[in-house]
């Protein structure tokens, strides 16, 4: 499941204090704000300017550098499929497109109910069991259509049941 | 007088994850406590046989015993043949320092990878862990370089620069504060032996990084792991903690002066920080683009400080080189690669995983003798050798032996040792698109012929695909390819070309097949 608390000021703050000390703490303050807030809210933008010191042309290009960052807030739950060579080799083209036609939905897009994002990735490391996808946080291996039914059955009909 | 404790290994490896370790480590404990049998379950990393995973090992008096693939469901009937014994069963491969695939390897950075308690000290320190550190504990820092550089080697990140030249560099730089950077940015397809290590042995790092920090002078050290690898972040996490509690971190290193401090940092998304110079901007906190060389980053790396940038299999090759000594290591391999290296065998591979071994096994070894054939049964048509910026190789140069001059000789490069292999029915075409399209997606912008050129690329590959004035096209691609490799300023765009040339070269027939041939099939 992916956290997606409302937007909080004094939250945010809490967050970016707790990554003060660090060197470098863009990265980290970023990481920390879109782990509570399934994003990098667009208010967050100025508190980071202010906290480090840099422009918010600045922060907004860090930002938008990373694919990981996300500007808005994901579905409650994403799935991340492996674009890469490996999974290429072993059909993962026939899989993406019986993901998005399985849950009607595009890849840098939230279904309709706010269920499920689908995001490409390129490479989960798990290349010798190709093709690999990533539901929330758990990775799955020799991912096939019928397996990846299997995989999402249960959140599906949890999904289903709201 | 109670029954021994059987001690049986289930891997906690993300592969092994990711077909069901954790089911079945459960299935077993439940199974256990159900039969009353006292039973202690070590989450071990992986052996680097990923199409066993789930590899289920039981210790018996002649050694550990392998069982694999294991699913949930296969519990039970193991624990009624009597697995816990070592005894047979259709999924039994005997011990598992006998299967072919493990016995035939020289496993010498991968030596304790599967087989210990990943983030427990004592084991690590009951399989040689640390007497590389203690040694050089006693070395003056200009003897750490030298065994080092006479190890022979070299940066196991793809470029193959000889890390004790680096080394020696950042040691002779003046400065108050010098960092070491590990690149743990493992973005290649095909690759997966840094995030096994980082699983499977994290402290093996911790101590190479240590060992280069005394070496050069170096107080601070980060490991920048990519955002795909939860679970190596979280390993490498929990061992950093246990290395500060044991003293092997922090400011009193065992009672010796030496401080060193060390952290973990995640990356966000973006292929380009694997790039050196990429990944310290990303540390610095700001968008991964890549800085010009020189000043290298040995002189002005981290924060404008002198920093030793290596990659996690070089880093974890320390170790081994400080504890038995440089000419150990050195006696493995051919020509000016020494030592071994990490191959992995990924994509349509019957047999995939870690195959480490010295310099100078051949491809056709590697896919056949280790890796079986394609797991669909078909002929293999190509490999891509040395990630998404590697060639595409036909069966004609799988007799190559891999060695870095070797395969700079045919336009191609071991690199990592990562090799994704494809069946016949491959559009190799359509492979050189792609080298194009990733080099779009993460061209870091900052110069021109990479983050025009691959959008051009494209472009270029579309017409070439839809038969459109194919040879002037082509044409078109050859002089793209050449304004990419000679103008751009990193890897990205200079070796974008080496994918779409290779495939051009050895795979022709399929760049010319006409658009109404290509429908009729």
């Amino acid at each position: 499941m992916n956290a997606r608390s409302p937007w909080s000021e004094d939250r945010a703050t809490a967050v970016i204090a707790a990554n003060r000390h660090l060197r470098g703490a863009l990265l980290p303050m970023l990481h920390a704000l879109q782990e509570e807030f399934g994003c990098i809210d667009e208010e967050a933008i100025p508190l980071l300017a202010r906290e480090l010191n840099l422009s918010r042309a600045d922060v907004h290009g860090v930002v938008s550098f990373y694919h990981e960052f996300r500007r808005s807030r994901p579905g409650r739950h994403t799935i991340k499929v492996c674009r890469a060579e490996a999974c290429q080799s072993m059909n993962a083209d026939g899989l993406i497109e019986h993901i998005r036609r399985r849950l009607k939905v595009d890849f840098h897009e939230t279904t309709a109910d706010d269920a499920f994002s689908l995001e490409p990735v390129f490479c989960l490391g798990n290349c010798a069991l190709a093709p690999a996808v990533m539901v929330d946080e758990t990775l799955h291996g020799r991912v096939s259509p019928a397996r990846f039914d299997a995989i999402t059955a249960s959140t599906l009909a949890t999904e289903a049941a709201r | 007088m109670s029954e021994p404790l059987h001690t049986v290994y289930v891997p906690r490896d993300a592969a092994a994850l990711s077909v069901g370790a954790d089911e079945t480590a459960a299935a077993i404990r439940a199974e256990a406590t159900r039969r009353g049998i006292p039973l202690r379950i070590v989450r071990n990393g992986s052996r680097g046989m990923l199409w066993l995973e789930t590899l289920v090992e039981v210790e018996t008096p002649e050694g550990r015993v392998a069982y694999g693939p294991v699913m949930a469901e296969d519990v039970a009937g193991l624990f009624d043949a009597g697995f816990l014994e070592g005894a047979d069963h259709a999924l039994a491969h005997g011990l598992t320092e006998k299967i072919p695939y493990f016995a035939k390897q020289e496993r010498l950075t991968f030596a304790r990878c599967g087989i210990i308690d990943p983030l427990s000290v004592e084991d690590y320190r009951l399989h040689g862990g640390f007497r590389g550190l203690e040694r050089a504990l006693a070395m003056t820092p200009a003897e750490i370089v030298t065994e080092v550089t006479e190890s022979g080697l070299r940066g196991r990140g793809g470029a193959g620069f000889p890390t004790g030249i680096k080394w020696n560099t950042v040691l002779n730089a003046q400065a108050a504060q010098k960092y070491i950077c590990c690149n743990a940015d493992e973005g290649d397809s095909g690759t997966f032996a840094d995030r096994m290590i980082m699983e499977g042995d994290p402290f093996c790092l911790i101590e190479g990084m240590t060992i280069a920090a005394i070496a050069v002078g170096a107080t601070e050290g980060y490991i920048y792991i990519r955002s795909e690898y939860p679970h190596a972040v979280a390993t490498m996490r929990e061992a950093i903690r246990l290395a500060y509690d044991e003293k092997w971190l922090g400011d009193e290193i065992h009672g010796t002066g030496h401080r060193f401090h060390l952290d973990v940092r995640v990356g966000a998304g973006a292929y380009i920080c694997g790039e050196e110079t990429s990944m310290l901007e990303s540390l610095e906190g700001k968008r991964g683009t890549v800085r010009a060389k020189p000043p290298l980053p040995a002189l002005e790396g981290l924060f404008g400080k002198p920093t030793i940038v290596n990659n996690v299999l070089s880093l974890t090759s320390v170790p081994i080189i400080l504890d038995k000594g440089a000419n150990h290591y050195r006696d493995f391999g051919v020509g000016r690669s020494r030592g071994t290296l990490a191959f992995q065998l990924a994509g349509n591979i019957r047999r995939g995983g870690i195959v480490e071994k010295a310099f100078g096994v051949t491809l056709h070894e590697l896919l056949y003798e280790f890796g079986g054939g394609t797991i669909t049964g078909r002929p293999i048509r190509a490999v891509q050798a040395g990630g998404p910026l590697g060639a595409y190789l036909p069966p004609s140069l799988f007799e190559l032996p891999k060695d870095y001059e070797a395969f700079a000789a045919v336009e191609a490069m071991v690199g990592h040792g990562g090799i994704v292999v494809f069946d016949d029915s491959v559009d190799m075409a359509r492979q050189a698109r792609f080298a194009m399209e990733f080099c779009a997606a993460e061209s870091c912008g900052k110069c021109t012929p990479c983050r025009i050129g691959a959008v051009r690329g494209v472009e270029v590959m579309d017409n070439i695909i839809a038969g459109e004035k194919v040879e002037a096209n082509i044409t078109l691609l050859n002089d793209l390819c050449e304004v990419m490799t000679d103008g751009s300023l990193c890897a990205m765009g200079g070796m974008t070309p080496i994918p779409v040339r290779s495939a051009l070269k050895h795979f022709p027939e399929d760049f010319t097949r006409s658009p109404a041939a290509v429908a009729a099939e």
